[in-house]
Formats: C-alpha cells, structure tokens, sequence
C-alpha cells in the first residue's frame, strides 16, 4: 500500500511539473507581446505630436516633418479596397447562404478558404501585373486592389456565417406575405444580420490595415501627397518598413511613431469587434 | 444530439472562425441551409411573373460575384504564370533550381534553392518551436483553465495575431535580433557550438533570429486549432481515464492527445503554411543574403522576402525570374495548405461522430 502511494505520489509530481510547463508555455507566449506593446508605445508614443500627424513638409531621412502623407495614402488605399472589396465579398457570401448548395457553391466556399492563407505577397505579385503592369506605373489603385483581393475572401466567409444564423421563420414570414425573395434577402435576412456583415467587414479591414508586403510591389512609395488614385503614394506600414530598414536614426525614430499608430488602432478595431461579438452573445444567440 | 447547427459552437467562441477545413465535396460538414428559391410553393401562387424574373436576376447576380471568387485565385495564378514565361522560355527550370541567386552578377544567375533553402529551414525552426509552445497553450486553455479565465487568456493570445507583421520585423530589428546576440547566441554557441548548427558569424540577423519571430507569429494560429481540437474529444475519453486511476498528465499525454494527433498535425502544418508565406518580418531580420547558409546564426532568404525587396526594382528576365518564384511560393502554400485541411477535418469529424 506505502510502495503504491509512492508510485502514485511520483506519477502526481510528474503531472504537476509538465501541467506547469504548459503554463510556462502560455508565459512564452506572453512575453513577446507586453515585450512588443512595450517597445513600441515607448519608442513611439512621444514620437506622436502635431507636427507629426499634420506636418505637410515630408522627409525621407532628414529630422523633422512627419507622416501626414503615409496617414492620408492608408486612409485612400484602405478606404478604396474597402469600396472594392466589401461588397464582391457580400454578394458572394449572399450567393453562398441563400443559393448555395450545389456543386458549384462547395468550389466557392474551398476555393475562397483556401485563398484567404495565400501568402499575402503573392496577391501583391497579382495587382502588379493587373494594375502596375496595365498601367505602367504604380499607383494607389495598385494598392488598393491588392487589398480588396484580400478583403474578399474574409468578408464571403463571414457574410455567410451571419446569414446563416438569420432563422429560417423570419424569411418564411417575409416570403408568405408576398415578398419576392430579392427583396427579402436584402431587405429583411440582410438587415437581420447587419451586425455580423458589420463585424465581418471590420475583421478584414483590421487585417488588410496592417498589411505591408502588397503594398510594397504596388503602391511605389512618395515623400508627397496624393491627388488622385493614379498617383504613388505612401502608407502608415510602409513608412514603419522604409524607415527601419534605412540605418538612418531619423527614419528609425518615424517608423517608431508610424508603428505606434498603427499598432493603436488595429488594436482599437479588434477590440471593437471583441466588445461587439461578446454583447451580442450576452444578448443571446449570436445574432 | 445536437440541437443547433454547427455555425451557433463557432459564433459563441468569439468572432467568426478564419478559416474554414474543406467544403461539402471533400467531407466537410452538413450545415443548415435555408430553403432553395425554386423549392417556396407559397411563392409560386403569390408573386407575379416579373418578381420572379427579378428573382432570377438578383439569383444571377450574386451568382456572377461568387463566380468571381474562383475566377480571382485562377486570375492570380494565370498572373503569375504569364508574367514568368519568360523565365521559363529563357532560362529553363534547371536554371531555375540552379544554386545560385546573382540577379546583377556578370552574367546573372537566377536559382532558387537557396531561397528555397531558407524559406524551408525558417519555416522548420518557427514550427520546432512554436507548435510546442501552441500546444501546451492549447493544453492549458482546455483542460486546466477554470472557465473565467478561458475567455480572456485566448483573447489576449489572438492579440498577438493582430499585430501587424511590419511591427513584429521592427521590434525584430531593434530588440529581438540585438538581445538574441547579446545573451543568447554566444551561449549557443559556446554550449552547443559541437552539433555544428550554431556557427556563423552572426550581428544578430540570421536565420535563428527569422525562425523564432516567425516561431511567435504563428503561436495564436497554431494554438486556436489545437484547443479546438483538444474540445473536440468527447469527455468520455477523459473520464474513462480518469476512472482507472490516471493523473490529469496522463490524461492529457494517454488519452486526449492521442485522440486528436491528427488533428494536432494538420495545426502544425496550418502554422507551417503561415510561415512560407509570411514576408514583411523574415526579410527585416533574415539579413538578406542570397547564399547557401551554413549555420544557423548565418544570414540567409527566403522566397517572399526576397520577392519583397526586388520587385520594386526590377525589370526583364529578373522582374521574371522573380514571378517564377511567387509561382514556386504559391504551390509549395496551397499544397501545404489542403494537406492541413483535410488532417484537421478528418479528427473534428470524427469527434462529431463520437458524439
């Protein structure tokens, strides 16, 4: 019985030991993000002043100016592949809840799935030849395709999951009241789930905002304004790439700024979308 | 017996699931579906011919934007493929998997396998240590966690999945790599230096350093998967376990993680997929040298960084060779990719027919 107990205690100790190794994992994990959070809001965050968000005067290497043009070309490119992308990505993801059961549907949905792991410099590689190449130039536009591309298949795969939450009783009793079902899916089952469209559309923005490496082979980098979507331009994550690979303090100390930003507000995004998903939970049903 | 479909589990775990494992045709799951238009008897009697029409019309048009979809991943690859014909035509593939990367050398060489090389051994290095990490994570969250804290702690692991990667290769750059060869290296190098992996003469940007950022970067993915499939076992497993006598190890190591292996392995692959394809931090770390590596403390590259720093620049049969990469990148990801599907799906699957 002693002898049992023994064995008993060692095999306890050994559960214990690598029980808390997995804790110790969970520790590994943590220590590089309060490690990047810290660098960077430190670094950062004093960086982050008036001139630097609104100084019109824009360096590349010298002291001074700041990132006003980077801040305005992610609002154009973002903005624009969300014009594009959004809603290709909701009409496909309508396509797939309402219609979609055939052959041709279960194509769309792999396809798309596989398509959201595609290395996102690829996609990149894409909006070059289509845009850059086409053009001759690189441009916003370049960019913006290349974003909206990723956007797409986010948005197909949420939309659909909203849509299907929507319960069945609310587009019979829009159908049995003589309503064509265009005018339901629109009307009623696509307002019914407006907060998962919503959601979705904001996850693919959070993603496609931090995105550098299409922007990289797109958009073709400037120390200026852009005036209209042929124009090169600049980008928040392209200055903080510029500015860390340039060995010049200056450049380093903009991309510190233009990482602190960026940082601050695709955590504000994802912690929207946290605070959103997690009330209507509360409420019940994930509608 | 399961009283709400699939989607309900998913939506009450956060936000909508990133990924999905295989469609219908290749074992996928059956979700609930809402009723075909053709199949509404009460439409039939009610509506006039021309909102049927209409119904036809916006059928069509959300037919043409899923269409779409398809038509984008043949779009890009039908890109990549015509704009590096000609560095098949001229340079052929042996050239092509030739040994050496010279894109302004006289005459220049454009091989891949170096840049094969260090995307491979990158990859390998962030999956040695990143799935160990991730699974014990994943360990922690579904079988020791109390409830409370289950939420908060995989949010605040997702966290590190929001991160810009541009943001990881500049606290690379400036904290990572500098405190690797000040406290770690040299002890790798002096404890280990005998197994002939840690030489080079290494300022911090190597290999090493690539393969554990990229290690961090694919933790939340890795462990999202692996709780899954963790939750997946049916309690069953764990209690006939219990019931014989079995420490909560032995739980963990004798009967739930042998039920979900399978599942545990298309994770590894999954993080190895996002590990290929990830561009912006490897190439701020990597130091960017287009050669064999020896050591791991060498610099080295890999395929999207250097597709990173040249295409901006190039033109002619090197803006080609260049393409001819991605096309390399894009088959190596997406086989990678449908091989982790179809192992991830096979476990939860099984799971679903246990219970």
């Amino acid at each position: 019985m002693i002898a049992a107990d023994r064995n008993y205690l060692l095999r306890l100790w050994k559960s214990r030991v690598l029980l808390g190794l997995c804790v110790g994992a969970l520790l590994v994990a943590l220590v590089p993000l309060l490690s990047i959070l810290w660098e960077v809001f430190s670094r950062g965050i004093p960086v982050i002043n008036s001139d630097f968000l609104f100084e019109r005067q824009i360096y590349q290497f010298k002291e001074g100016g700041g990132v006003a043009n980077a801040i305005l070309g992610s609002v154009y490119i973002t903005g624009l592949a969300s014009l594009i992308g959004i809603p290709i990505g909701i009409m496909a993801g309508v396509y797939l809840s309402e219609y979609g059961h055939g052959r041709f549907a279960e194509s769309v949905r792999f396809f798309s799935d596989v398509f959201a792991e595609f290395p996102s410099i690829v996609i990149g590689l894409f909006a070059y030849v289509v845009v850059v190449g086409v053009m001759g130039h690189f441009s916003i536009l370049a960019g913006s395709v290349a974003l909206a591309v990723m956007m797409v298949p986010i948005v197909t795969r949420t939309t659909e999951e909203s849509l299907q939450l929507v319960p069945n009783s609310i587009r019979e009793a829009s159908l049995a009241l003589g309503i064509p079902k265009w005018r339901t899916t629109l009307r009623v089952t696509l307002s019914t789930a407006r907060a998962g469209l919503v959601t979705g559309a904001m996850l693919s923005f959070a993603r496609i905002f931090g995105e550098t490496a299409p922007l990289i082979v797109t958009i073709g980098g400037s120390l200026y304004f852009a005036g209209s979507i042929e124009d090169t331009s600049s980008a928040l994550t392209y200055v903080v790439w510029r500015g860390a690979t340039s060995g010049i303090e200056a450049a380093e100390i903009r991309a510190w700024g233009a990482a602190a930003l960026l940082l601050i507000i695709v955590l504000v995004i994802n912690i929207v979308i946290r605070f959103v998903t997690l009330r209507r939970q509360a409420k019940g049903g994930a509608l | 017996m399961r009283l709400l479909p699939m989607t309900h589990r998913e939506g009450a775990s956060g936000t909508a699931p990133r990924w999905r494992l295989l469609p219908r045709w290749l074992g996928g799951a059956r979700g609930a579906r809402p009723p075909d238009d053709g199949a509404d008897p009460l439409l039939v009697g009610l509506t006039g011919s021309g909102a049927r029409r209409a119904d036809a019309l916006f059928k069509g048009i959300t037919l043409l934007f899923a269409g779409l979809v398809i038509f984008l991943v043949f779009g890009i690859v039908g890109s990549l493929l015509y704009q590096s014909q000609e560095a098949w035509a001229t340079l052929g593939i042996g050239a092509l998997f030739g040994d050496e990367w010279l894109p302004g050398g006289q005459p220049a060489k454009f091989g891949s396998l170096p840049l094969v090389w260090g995307t491979l051994v990158t990859s390998f290095i962030a999956i040695l240590i990143g799935v160990p990490v991730s699974i014990g994570i994943a360990i922690f969250l579904s079988e020791m966690a109390p409830p409370w804290i289950r939420g908060p702690v995989s949010v605040i692991v997702e966290l590190l999945a929001a991160i810009p990667s541009v943001v990881y290769g500049l606290w690379g750059i400036f904290f990572l790599a500098p405190f690797l060869y000040d406290s770690v290296y040299p002890r790798l190098q002096a404890n280990w230096g005998w197994t002939g992996l840690f030489t080079g003469q290494s300022t911090g940007y190597s290999v090493l350093t690539a393969g554990i950022l990229l290690a961090i970067m694919i933790i939340p993915t890795v462990s999202a998967i692996s709780r899954e499939v963790f939750r997946a076992v049916p309690a069953s497993q764990r209690e006939a376990a219990f019931a014989i006598g079995a420490t909560k190890w032995e739980v963990v190591r004798k009967a739930v993680i042998p039920y979900g292996r399978t599942g545990l392995f298309g994770a590894a692959i999954l993080g190895l997929a996002r590990a290929v394809g990830e561009t912006m931090a490897v190439t701020m770390v990597i130091g960017n040298r287009n050669a064999f590596f020896g050591g791991l403390l060498e610099p080295g590259n890999t395929i999207p960084s250097v597709l990173a720093n040249e295409t901006y620049e190039a033109s002619g049969v090197h803006l080609s060779a260049l393409f001819a990469l991605g096309v390399i990148l894009f088959i190596v990801a997406l086989l990678i990719n449908i091989a982790a599907r179809i192992l991830v799906k096979r476990v939860l699957k099984q799971a679903e027919v246990a219970k």
